[in-house]
């Protein structure tokens, strides 16, 4: 599978938080060669089974990528312009003059519009617009709006994969189908691969707001290991340097409290083995991830987070190296294959 | 229902003491389910086993479903009692001290306190902050304060009933979300037949954690959950754009600040709703959320949704609901719960 | 003395492997049952004489609050982030060890002789701040303490007499009453302690815990805020040294059980324990993951009252400290499952 078609597909698919469907199907499509059993969690999560050959009872490793991106919602329809809200963490700043999809009963192309700089007092012309300022244009009559959009409709964003040069592309929702890619690369490169673990990739729902499809799908799994992907900060002007991971310098591997040791350790030998450039991301406490959620189910679940850099988050132009998303899927399939059977042993505290 | 919702309102209940509101609860609902219980936290658990409808022959058309009304309300509670005896405090749940100032308060009791507020303040045109109010309970010196340190109190206002023409307008403290309750309650009574299995759940903590909703749903682990509370209006002056209006019908909740409706839930109450021809209107909320929120994240999921009782001035000691929504919130509960 | 040996240990949240060590021996012979769990917490289990069937969980958390190292400049200075709440106005001019050899370290800020108009009001940001190893370049320092590092403060306890000080009685303090009670006699329940991990970040050893200890009900035991010094106003200290164990009826966290509380005061009353009721509202703690536990966990915490907990030295009054012991010991002597009982409500 070449990762840049992949991404242009996951990339401009619609699924907005809580409403995660027109990429749900189109990851089952997917996913479908590549694994055993696919089943829906309570919440919408995708959750695929690829099957170890180990004997039973099979230990399992949970992989999560979350499905969803942030969206805007229809709060209000005033004079035939609609009013908004966000869904998840929208950044305003994004907002003025961009093209979007309104799904009412049937999918309507508009734009956000706000007042011209011309007639705004000089204060106002300094501020991001605040929310209750901002309405979508979709250019038709206010009896047609009133007859075709609704309260609670989803407005996504409308954005084009852009390929950039040296292998590095921009478009919405990199976060989080970039990682979504490095997933299903992962299955791909496992399918003939004789692996000891059952291995459940879950495309989850709702991360953006409260990692919602991690807390109930790691639950319905209870996984003994697991690993979420997810995107990091970028390195670009404005980022600080112990924030920001360069484009092309490979996954980063998160380490501090969220995150096992033991199983950092092993990832850390797996890229090294296998010659793929890592990056080590410290992380003093909340990693904002669904790993973050995954740690705590039920009795505690030894977790990992892999990252994928990512210029510009929550931005329209999210922008990322394709290598990195390459290397994080050939991380994932190397580790999962030297996956021994015993190796939960091996991770208990020196100490106990 | 009037006497019920007055019943309801001026009982003493604030979140964590929750021991009298259960007990007036406790006592409508006894005569009318089959199962009661009152879990680790508090939460007053009432099941009302499904019955096959006659003819059908077919086992488990039914599903297992939450009906969620939080018995709490917010309140204050006394953080230190000063040389003179009056008593500093701390809120409970969403208080605004703007709801304060001179705001009389009733603790478990009936030991009744005004709330002062400092008049040397560094900016008097500001909203005081809480370190600048105070209960007085007429106390002259610590050692004669009735009040005590962990002392919680709530808000005194009696049960209003305003007719018009248009409609009939309740106003009390404490709507939120004693008026659920009270839904819950009708609904319960009016339930004949239902080939669901229905827990309804009065549930302990929402205002401050949302903790009582989510260690009940955890030991029913429904199918389905509906949390039942009270949301705001656009309907008021200079107030934030919102599409809900008192007397357009309960809302049926698309989103909040804590969480997505589940597309299922939703349609089901919006199907029924536009069955029966009940109005209702959709609701975005952009600030607040309720036990659902909590409810959805329990086990493996439970997909859930919010019936909402449109409220002007929540969380202050005059919320307002029309008396028609209250109604038609019980007529859509019925209507779900009568068929598969 | 087991509460100088816990305060000295090392253990960041996240990385509590030395207490945990100290722990384990303190308390191996003196329980039924000692493991620890996928996220580190030591799970000790003491069973009961069998006359009351409740499973009882106390917990102290291990992990105090520290800082990570997340990048280095040019001139071989480690860049650094808070790990749990430090107030960044403690740290300039503090001692540090850095990493599993202990390596010191120093923070030093721009000289008073040099600051502009102004500059010497604010407080300097922990982004601003660096920690000095005495490295000579970004490569050494890299070496010397690779990103994800941690450091603590290298304060020593010390006995002052009726007080002691030293650094992390947040919570090494809770974890040191909860030894003491491991150390006595059996309860008629079945006991289930707890020395949770990385409480500091969220309440996250304890809420694994809880799920799979399932208990009837907890107690949560720690150091907490005492704001008693000299104020303008006559407010609040939060809790006061020499006024005995602190109850919390309730924080940020939690609502506690009226139920355990009134046989905390109960008790206490009758058996003429000192205590004081915490100021309600105020910070959060283990409790506040318990008590969601599956069905729910009625759960009190009860405190040593500690001044300037979460800075470089705390301190606490023994008789306190002994007070809490007693109190704990006493009121769960008088626990059972009639406690626990609801009347007609």
């Amino acid at each position: 599978m070449e990762v840049i078609p992949l991404l242009k597909q996951l990339s401009e698919a619609d699924g907005i938080a809580g409403h995660e469907e027109p990429v749900r199907v189109f990851l089952r499509q997917t996913w479908q060669p590549f694994v055993d059993e696919m089943r829906e969690g309570k919440l919408g999560s995708l959750i695929a089974l690829k099957r170890g050959i180990g004997s039973e009872p099979r230990p399992k490793l949970m992989l999560a990528a979350h499905m969803d991106e942030i969206g805007l919602m229809v709060t209000g329809i005033e004079k035939g312009f609609l009013r908004i809200t966000r869904v998840g963490g929208t950044d305003r700043r994004v907002l003025l003059g961009l093209e979007v999809v309104v799904h009412g009963r049937r999918d309507l192309p508009g734009v956000v519009a706000t007042r011209p700089p011309h007639v705004l007092p000089q204060d106002e012309r300094e501020k991001a617009v605040p929310w209750d300022k901002f309405f979508v244009d979709v250019g038709l009559p206010t009896e047609e709006v009133e007859r075709l959009v609704t309260v609670g409709d989803l407005i996504s964003i409308r954005r084009e994969m852009v390929e950039l040069k040296n292998r590095r592309v921009a478009g919405k929702a990199m976060d989080d189908r970039a990682c979504v890619a490095a997933v299903t690369l992962a299955l791909e490169q496992l399918s003939g691969v004789r692996h000891a673990w059952d291995v459940f990739a879950v495309a989850t729902v709702q991360e953006e707001v409260g990692l919602k499809g991690a807390i109930t799908a790691a639950y319905g799994v209870a996984p003994d290991l697991a690993i979420a992907l997810d995107v990091t900060f970028g390195k670009h002007p404005g980022v600080p340097e112990v924030d920001a991971f360069p484009l092309g310098g490979g996954p980063a591997i998160g380490v501090g409290p969220n995150f096992h040791p033991g199983l950092v350790t092993r990832l850390k030998e797996v890229a090294e083995a296998h010659e793929i450039p890592y990056q080590i991301d410290p992380i003093p406490g909340r990693s904002g991830t669904d790993a973050w959620a995954i740690q705590v189910t039920r009795e505690g679940v030894p977790t990992a987070l892999v990252s994928v850099p990512v210029r510009y988050m929550h931005q329209p132009v999210e922008t990322l190296a394709a290598q990195d998303v390459e290397r994080a899927g050939r991380l994932l399939a190397a580790f999962i294959a030297g996956l021994e059977m015993d190796f939960m042993e091996g991770l208990a505290w020196e100490d106990s | 229902m009037r006497e019920l919702i007055r019943k309801l309102v001026e009982t003493y209940g604030p979140s964590g003491v929750e021991e009298q509101i259960r007990a007036v609860i406790r006592a409508e609902v006894e005569p009318l389910a089959g199962e009661l219980r009152v879990d680790p936290l508090g939460s007053l658990v009432v099941h009302k086993q499904g019955s096959p409808s006659a003819g059908s022959g077919q086992a488990g058309e039914g599903q297992c479903i939450v009906l969620d009304a939080h018995m709490d309300e917010i309140g204050v509670m006394v953080t230190y009692v000063d040389e003179k005896g009056f008593a500093r405090f701390t809120r409970i749940g969403g208080v605004s001290p703007l709801t304060c100032a001179g705001a009389r308060v009733a603790f478990a009791d009936g030991t009744v306190g005004v709330i002062g507020v400092e008049e040397k303040r560094e900016d008097a045109s500001k909203t005081p902050k809480f370190e600048q109010l105070y209960i007085d309970v007429g106390a002259t010196s610590r050692d004669d304060c009735p009040v005590h340190v962990g002392d919680a109190a709530v808000f005194v206002r009696p049960f209003v009933c305003m007719e018009r023409a248009q409609g009939t307008r309740l106003i009390a403290k404490a709507m939120d979300d004693r008026i659920a309750c009270a839904v819950l309650i009708e609904t319960l009574r009016r339930l004949e037949h239902t080939p669901h299995d229905v827990y309804f759940v009065f549930s302990v903590q929402e205002e401050t954690t949302l903790s009582g909703a989510r260690t009940s749903t955890y030991g029913i682990n429904p199918d389905l959950a509906i949390a039942v509370d009270v949301t705001g209006t656009g309907d008021k002056p200079e107030c934030r754009p919102m599409a809900v209006e008192l007397g357009k019908g309960p809302a049926v909740k698309v989103q909040d600040s804590g969480m997505i409706a589940h597309p299922r839930v939703r349609d089901l109450l919006v199907q029924r709703a536009k069955e029966a021809d009940i109005p209702y209107q959709l609701e975005v909320l952009e600030r607040g959320t309720t036990n659902a929120a909590a409810m959805q994240l329990v086990r493996a999921g439970v997909p859930s949704g919010c019936l909402s009782i449109p409220c002007r001035y929540i969380h202050t000691p005059s919320e307002m609901v029309d008396e028609g929504d209250v109604q038609n919130s019980v007529q859509l509960l019925l209507e779900v719960l009568r068929t598969a | 003395m087991i509460l100088r040996e816990l305060s000295e240990a090392v253990g960041v949240s996240g990385n509590e492997g030395d207490v945990r060590a100290v722990l384990l021996d303190a308390v191996r012979e003196h329980v039924d049952d000692v493991r620890v769990d996928t996220m580190g917490n030591v799970l000790a289990f003491k069973h009961g004489t069998g006359r009351q069937r409740m499973r009882v969980m106390l917990a102290a958390h291990m992990d105090e609050v520290g800082l990570m190292v997340v990048g280095y400049d040019d001139d071989g200075f480690l860049r650094v982030r808070s790990v749990g709440g430090i107030d960044p106005r403690l740290l300039p001019g503090t001692l540090l060890q850095v990493g599993p050899e202990h390596t010191p370290g120093v923070i030093g800020v721009k000289p008073i002789h040099l600051l502009k108009k102004g500059e010497g009001e604010k407080v300097p940001k922990l982004e601003g701040l660096v920690v000095d190893i005495g490295a000579k370049s970004k490569d050494e320092a890299r070496k010397l303490a690779p990103l994800g590092t941690y450091a603590t403060f290298t304060t020593r306890f010390r006995e002052l007499g009726p007080t002691v000080s030293g650094k992390a009685f947040d919570d090494r303090a809770g974890c040191a009453v909860l030894v003491e009670l491991l150390r006595g006699e059996r309860f008629r329940f079945d006991l289930h302690a707890a020395f949770t991990v990385q409480e500091e970040v969220g309440l996250r050893g304890a809420r694994v815990a809880a799920y799979g200890i399932e208990p009837d009900c907890a107690f949560a035991l720690e150091g907490t805020i005492a704001d008693d010094i000299p104020k303008d106003k006559d407010v609040s200290p939060t809790t006061e040294l020499g006024q005995g164990p602190a109850i919390t009826v309730m924080d940020r966290s939690f609502i506690a059980d009226r139920r355990l509380v009134n046989l905390l005061t109960s008790t206490a009353e009758e058996l003429g324990i000192p205590y004081q009721i915490k100021q309600p509202g105020i910070g959060g703690t283990d409790a506040g993951a318990i008590h969601l536990a599956r069905e729910g966990v009625p759960s009190v915490t009860v405190a040593v009252p500690c001044r300037y907990i979460h800075s470089p030295v705390a301190l606490l009054r023994l008789d306190d400290f002994n007070n809490t012991v007693q109190l704990m010991r006493a009121s769960l002597s008088r626990l059972t499952q009639r406690t626990l009982e609801r009347g007609k409500d």
